[in-house]
């Protein structure tokens, strides 16, 4: 791929209206840490927003946080910390787990709607994104939403701008609401649960009012001999242990409550965010399955009874990341049929080129919701310019 | 008074009148629908009650299949709908028009289900926003999103508008709390959107309809966030000398890394008015009133409350008072929730909505008083201070025509005001038929097409709630 690299909005814009004319379809890259999710896209060309960077607007006294798209999530955090502020949704880093260089950017964090571990307690990257500006197919300019906290001001496009995967424009500049980083962490840690009790002891917890920002099951020989609950707690200090010791009250029926905090809790969130757990051996598909929480361990049961596979829940039992073998389908139709018993649905974000030409990668879509979805593209990208058939199937 | 234009009905549909009632008669069970001249009048306006238009007809279905029913005759008929929950929109969302349809939900008021272990509660549209609290209270929960209308407003017109509320500053609005929906298009067609999972797949359909006004299809069924209430929570009275102080007090509060789960300000005018009805024992010798809510174990409570004393010292605070009882929190929050209900005993007002920056709070303060001076209005200022949402109330007698031209003249100065300095034109209460003619001034005409050729994916021929969100001039090619 031969790299557009616009270093200004009105560049972008040009190079958009351009190819709209001429009908080149461009393929949107960030830091290329991801470029390999979604179905197959070829194209000739890509756009890059390698020299769209910088932080626009920091306000920590307003908690929100502008950047040009470009801008390396490692650029935002440490401006952040300077602050002692976060993004509230701990952005998962992919790199690891493809096999990718490069950083990952501010906007490619809010195209795929990004969000780590602490979604369960603040929302998703969609919920903290309240401004974008994007070009869209046809070379315009676009902006929605703002930089204040509440703004129904219109069709909200930044949603849809979230989890688009630049489908819908190449956004050139987010802005994100922040969060105060807490004083203190502690992780309580269940072992040896099998996994129905270990999502009914995190729903649990999920279900207090010690506002767990972490709820992780790791079942046995994923890094460890036992398997591992692991519950996050957060605050001021004290407020940290307070919560702990009411949190262990509340599980007691589950087993004793282990702390763990300092490196040892940094390690093992670090592999959650990292996505390290399941990167290894190298040539199996990585599928990521949301689902009602409850209905986790007996998808996996389902799953598990078709497929040789590793697993490990996210998000209270919502999210699941499951490790297949690449051949035939990767595992797809089994799968598929699993999420849609828990209300669920699968995505692909680890597999082979072939693979991804062999499989729907994202979660098909039948009847009003597929015409809605290809609608939708149309109306931001009439001639389909940006990331063509990368989430839906066109034509 | 330059009225805002709401679209003329089509002759057409007007002509066709009996027609069109007969078939809906067909469609829907008896008690479903309104045709009686008299029985239609109530559904003229909404809490918008500048402006009114006796609709057509009123349904109120029972199901979604009668719903998907109704908008598919509508649809091949060229009859516009206009979606209603309880018709309590500040801003003219619900209002509809001669040649329209009202479809409401008062029928669809079921709670479904609650799933305690997954936090989600199933409801239909036409639930009111605090039976869904009232429902799970019983198990120590709660359903976040609380305007303070939330005894009579529905979640359809929750979603409609996303709205927020006091306690949003924490929790987050409709948008951040709704799981999944069923929709119905106006063609007839039914989609499930989201569900029990904490993301749905593809394009974020939820968060495009949520404050969408009723322009892309008619909610029947949601399923929402609930959440486990805190173990307590203390509002504490913070009384100010000076209007801008509090201000300022607000955006420092928020930058030392302390997130109430609400703070709300009032002026004096609004204290006043509030007391008067609620008994709340508001300090009535302040300029300005902070209402700061922490929630918690008590000693999270006091640990907090003891940095925001800090803060508020700093600004010069003249009354702290904590309340000290279950029923005194409960009046401290009857009388902010009360205050656009008490502000109508006492005058006619309008109520503005803009969001600005909070480093900008002090600063648009002063100048909202400037303008309301101008034009020589009296106003009160209640409002989410936490996320910066104003709410000034522009009070004026309705039936003197040149001051109710000037309030809203003022308004418009306002909602100007908090554009220009980085905010926007309304933050919880929707653009209906109120700001419709000032979305250029926050838009650019690209910006409203791109927003309108969605709109259109969803309903191309502009028969759902038409009049409401794009100025009528700005939509060009887009329109019909
Ligand atoms: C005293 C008072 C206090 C208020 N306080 C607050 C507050 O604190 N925070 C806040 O955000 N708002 C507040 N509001 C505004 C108002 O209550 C909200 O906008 C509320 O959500 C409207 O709900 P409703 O059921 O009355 O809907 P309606 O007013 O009937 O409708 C609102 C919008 O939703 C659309 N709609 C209705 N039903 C559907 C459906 N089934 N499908 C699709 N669209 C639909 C309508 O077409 C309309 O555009 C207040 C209003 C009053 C009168």
């Amino acid at each position: 791929m031969t790299p557009l690299i616009p270093v200004s909005e009105e560049e972008a814009a040009i190079m958009a209206l351009e190819a709209m004319k001429a009908k080149t379809p461009l393929r949107i890259t960030g830091g290329e840490t991801k470029l390999s999710i979604g179905q197959l896209v070829e194209t000739e060309l890509s756009l890059s927003t390698k020299k769209l960077k910088g932080i626009t607007l920091y306000e920590p006294s307003e908690m929100v946080l502008s950047a040009r798209a470009g801008t390396t999530l490692e650029d935002v955090e440490e401006a952040l910390s300077k602050h002692n502020q976060m993004l509230p949704f701990e952005p998962l880093d992919y790199a690891h787990l493809l096999g990718t260089e490069g950083k990952p950017t501010l906007g490619a964090v809010a195209a795929g709607n990004i969000s780590g571990p602490r979604r369960i307690l603040a929302g998703a990257a969609r919920d903290s994104l309240i401004g974008v500006r994007f070009i869209n197919g046809k070379g315009e300019l676009i902006k929605n939403g703002g930089r204040v906290m509440k703004n129904v001001t219109g069709l909200d496009l930044v949603k849809l701008q979230a989890g688009a995967w630049g489908t819908l424009g190449l956004l050139t500049q987010v802005t994100f609401k922040l969060l105060p980083r807490p004083e203190k962490n502690i992780t309580l840690m269940l072992e040896g649960l099998e996994d129905e009790t270990a999502i009914k002891a995190l729903c649990r917890a999920a279900g207090t009012p010690f506002e767990a920002s972490g709820l992780v099951h790791l079942p046995k020989g994923l890094g460890h001999d036992k398997a591992r609950t692991l519950i996050r707690l957060e605050g001021f200090s004290k407020q940290a242990s307070y919560r702990f010791d009411e949190m262990a009250k509340v599980l007691s029926t589950f087993g004793r409550a282990v702390k763990v905090d300092g490196y040892e809790q940094d390690v093992i969130w670090q592999d959650v965010i990292g996505l390290r757990l399941l990167a290894e051996p190298r040539d199996k598909a990585i599928w990521r399955l949301s689902v009602r929480p409850t209905s986790g361990p007996n998808t996996i049961d389902v799953i598990k009874q078709a497929l040789d596979c590793t697993y490990y829940y996210d998000w209270s039992g919502g999210l699941i990341w499951l490790s297949t073998n690449e051949e035939g389908d990767g595992g797809e139709e089994t799968i598929r049929n699993a999420v849609a018993a828990a209300d669920g649905h699968a995505t692909l974000i680890r597999g082979s080129r072939q693979l991804r030409n062999r499989i729907s990668v994202f979660q098909p879509q039948e009847g009003a919701l597929q015409r809605l979805s290809l609608g939708i593209k149309r109306s931001f990208d009439p001639v389909s310019i940006f990331n063509p058939g990368l989430m839906v199937k066109e034509g | 008074m330059s009225a805002i234009k709401i679209l003329k009905p089509d002759p057409e549909v007007l002509r066709k009148r009996h027609k069109i009632i007969k078939r809906l008669a067909e469609l829907l069970p008896e008690p479903c629908l309104i045709d009686d001249e008299r029985e239609l009048k109530p559904f003229e306006t909404d809490a918008f009650t500048a402006y009114r238009r006796v609709p057509l007809a009123v349904v109120l279905p029972e199901t979604t299949q009668q719903v998907a029913d109704v908008l598919k005759y509508c649809a091949s008929e060229g009859v516009p709908v206009v979606a209603r929950g309880a018709g309590t929109s500040l801003a003219g969302g619900a209002i509809p028009q001669e040649d329209a349809v009202v479809l409401g939900v008062s029928k669809l008021n079921r709670i479904l289900d609650v799933d305690f272990e997954n936090r989600v509660a199933m409801v239909q549209a036409g639930v009111t926003n605090l039976n869904i609290s009232n429902h799970v209270a019983p198990e120590d929960f709660f359903y976040a999103p609380d305007p303070s209308s939330q005894l009579a407003c529905t979640i359809a017109g929750n979603i409609g508008m996303n709205s927020g509320g006091a306690h949003c500053l924490k929790y987050g609005v409709t948008t951040n709390n709704l799981l999944g929906v069923k929709v119905v298009l106006m063609d007839g067609s039914i989609v499930d959107v989201g569900g029990d999972a904490l993301d749905a797949s593809g394009y974020d359909f939820l968060g495009l309809l949520c404050g969408s006004e009723g322009q892309l299809g008619i909610i029947t069924e949601a399923k929402v966030r609930i959440l486990r209430k805190a173990e307590s929570a203390r509002p504490v009275l913070f009384g100010f000398n000076d209007g801008k102080v509090a201000g300022a007090c607000v955006s420092d509060i928020i930058g030392s890394g302390i997130i109430p789960v609400a703070i709300e300000y009032m002026d004096r005018e609004a204290i006043h008015i509030c007391e008067e009805f609620a008994h709340a024992g508001y300090p009535l010798d302040v300029e300005a009133l902070l209402i700061v809510e922490v929630e918690g174990s008590e000693d999270e409570m006091s640990e907090m409350l003891e940095a925001i004393i800090k803060i508020a010292k700093k600004h010069k605070v003249v009354v702290i008072r904590e309340s000290q009882s279950a029923m005194e929190a409960a009046s401290i929050w009857k009388g902010r929730k009360s205050a656009f209900g008490a502000t109508g005993r006492v005058a006619d007002y309008i109520c503005m909505d803009g969001t600005v920056p909070l480093s900008k709070l002090d600063y648009v303060l002063e100048k909202t008083g400037d303008i309301i001076e101008h034009y020589g209005l009296r106003c009160a200022n209640v409002f989410h201070a936490g996320d910066g949402n104003m709410h000034p109330l522009i009070l004026h007698n309705c039936n003197d025509e040149e001051e109710s031209h000037k309030a809203h003249l003022a308004g418009d100065d306002i909602l100007k005001l908090c554009v220009d300095v980085g905010g926007c034109l309304t933050g919880e209460h929707g653009v209906g038929i109120e700001k419709r003619d000032l979305m250029l001034h926050q838009f650019e005409q690209k910006d409203l097409d791109q927003q309108m050729a969605v709109r259109m994916v969803f309903d191309p021929d502009w028969l759902l709630n038409p009049s409401k969100v794009f100025p009528l001039d700005a939509r060009g090619t887009y329109y019909k």
